[in-house]
């Protein structure tokens, strides 16, 4: 199977991530290939198969609505690369 | 002493033979003089690793010891620990120090155990050969006794070379699709995937949520069960965290193994396999039978599209869970960027590697608007099929066995140039993370002087019954006693 240049212009727009234009014919050929792998998933008869997303089946808990942790901002943004008067910084988004 | 077990440690420990002190400095000498070659640590923690022997000493002098007390071994890099970085193995995090400890560094912390440092990993966990990490490659201490540079295995390939070299006795790590049993298997060592949800995941950077699960390893089977012991139990902090009781898993190492029930997935035994591998497995499985073991074989019908399902599933969960590396918050972050959305892909583009970034796109691609039920949605049906396949194969025998990997450990930059190629590296260890079921690798013999490991897949929950068939294997067999020299 196999993915165009503009199919991974916009995939790579979508997750963020740049991608300069000498990286595009590596990807073509990798991500075709790893596609043509997972379209084997398209010979399987799955009619009437439920998705499974937890082995078990579990589903989320529920805990009363209390409020368990305390606030730990000076710590957490001691490890961000810029803050100013607890807030985290960066470029300017509104002229 | 850096050829006993944790079991045997313990004991002198307890008799007072050595201090915690006295055990930490020797593998710390050991580990600066000899991980040159191997590059299994990213980071060593000599100073808290003193502290930590020294407060052992004085708990175990004060009648609160427990096992661990005042035991080196080291942590994945995947496990994040108060103060000390924690990388996963990525430029992304190279100078990330987390506020706060993994579940599974607080239980061995509250132990008392002494931990050395943080092993090599793939970055993100995404790797079968450990060559993706950004710190560097780890090279298998087996393949050096021939003088080549073979990989150590992925993604904990760093615990599983550590643990092989004697560098530690015991190291955590992870698996999302292998990345426990492979390396051990590889390396020759001992390790343990637990049920889904049976060990914390908090605070054990993600990777895709659905699969990952911590474990142990170590060089036998009563070590591991001594680790799951500390890392196993009911988390609130982990919402997919099971809530159920702990054995302990070393009561039930001496069961006798007379009626065990064995599997031999057919699928499991076909030309993907090389012959020589092929041998080794039937070998020990003997060994089983010669314990009182029957055996049959069984049929796993979907297992030929775990993979498939398994590189749907995953990047669609890791483009998710990596989304939170946006240089805003914490870790790294590109230079002058020019506005937010040169910062956010700069520093994507910058941060993460090579196949973490393959995996992002491929994961967003499956995700992204159009393709949902095509490649997401089937994939978590195929998923369901694939458990079946176990949960049908579990009424008819109570393990199953077979091969870890198609064959041992193979020559660096060898399966780099094409993604595909290191992907079927786990044809058999990924239906197992699909399933969430546990699973154990356990050193079963050499081909030309590599290890080979053997692959024990439980019903749920039942590391308990894998950790005491391991264990007897373990009692008439030495390969998990070899060194590589």
């Amino acid at each position: 199977m196999s993915i165009s240049r503009e199919d991974i212009e916009k995939v790579a727009l979508l997750a963020r991530i740049r991608v300069d234009d000498a990286q595009i014919p590596a990807l073509e050929k990798d991500l075709g290939n790893i596609l043509t792998l997972v379209g084997q998933l398209a010979a399987a008869d799955t009619d009437n198969v439920e998705p499974m997303a937890h082995p078990l089946d579990a589903v989320q808990r529920l805990r009363p609505d209390e409020v368990t942790e305390s606030n730990q901002r000076e710590a957490f943004q001691a490890i961000a690369p810029a803050t100013e008067n607890g807030l985290y910084l960066v470029p300017k988004v509104i002229e | 002493m850096h050829e006993k077990t944790v079991a045997e440690l313990s004991r002198e420990l307890e008799s007072g033979k050595i201090s915690s002190v006295e055990l930490t400095r020797h593998f710390l000498d050991r580990l600066k003089q000899e991980d040159g070659q191997y590059n299994s640590f990213i980071t060593i923690t000599e100073e808290q690793a003193l502290a930590e022997a020294r407060a052992a000493d004085e708990r175990r002098a004060a009648g609160q010891a427990t096992p661990w007390t005042g035991i080196p071994f080291a942590h994945k890099d995947i496990f994040c620990t108060s103060g000390v970085r924690t990388t996963c193995g990525s430029r992304m995090l190279e100078h990330f120090v987390p506020p706060y400890d993994a579940t599974v560094v607080a239980k061995f912390r509250q132990a008392g155990a002494v931990c050395l440092g943080k092993t090599n990993m793939d970055e993100f966990a995404m790797g079968s050969s450990n060559e993706s990490s950004h710190f560097g490659p780890v090279t298998n201490p087996w393949g050096l006794t021939r003088g080549e540079r073979r990989v150590a295995g992925g993604s904990s390939g760093g615990s599983a070379a550590a643990i092989a070299a004697r560098l530690v006795p015991a190291a955590t790590a992870t698996d999302t699709g292998g990345s426990i049993r492979q390396p051990a298997a590889l390396c020759g060592v001992t390790g343990i995937k637990p049920t889904y949800g049976r060990v914390s995941r908090y605070g054990m950077i993600a990777y895709a949520s659905s699969l990952d699960q911590g474990g142990a390893m170590a060089r036998t089977a009563e070590d591991t069960a001594l680790m799951l012991n500390v890392m196993a139990g009911f988390d609130p902090k982990d919402s997919t965290s099971i809530d159920r009781e702990v054995p302990d898993y070393t009561a039930t190492l001496n069961e006798p193994l007379k009626g065990l029930r064995i599997g031999l997935p057919r699928e499991y035994f076909s030309d993907q396999l090389s012959p020589e591998m092929a041998t080794r497995i039937r070998e020990a499985v003997r060994e089983y039978e010669k314990l009182g073991a029957t055996v049959r074989e069984v049929s796993l019908p979907n297992a030929s599209l775990a993979i498939a399902a398994y590189y749907v599933i995953a990047p669609a969960e890791a483009s998710a869970n990596l989304s939170r590396f946006d240089g805003v918050r914490y870790g790294y972050r590109c230079d002058h960027p020019k506005d937010l959305m040169d910062l956010y892909t700069r520093t994507r583009a910058e941060g993460f590697g090579t196949e973490v970034k393959r995996r992002i796109l491929i994961g967003t691609y499956a995700l992204s608007h159009g393709y949902y039920d095509a490649y997401y949605l089937k994939a978590q049906k195929v998923r369901r099929l694939i458990q079946q396949d176990f949960v049908n194969a579990f009424q008819e025998v109570d393990v199953l066995m077979g091969p870890i990997s198609p064959s041992p450990a193979f020559i660096q930059g060898e399966k780099t140039d094409d993604p595909v190629t290191m992907y079927l590296e786990d044809i058999f260890t990924i239906a197992v993370n699909l399933a969430g079921l546990p699973a154990m690798s356990v050193p079963a013999g050499f081909i030309d002087g590599l290890p080979v490991g053997l692959q024990i897949i439980g019903n749920y929950f039942e590391e308990g019954r894998l950790l005491n068939a391991a264990h007897q294997f373990q009692q008439v067999t030495d390969w998990h006693l070899r060194e590589p020299r």
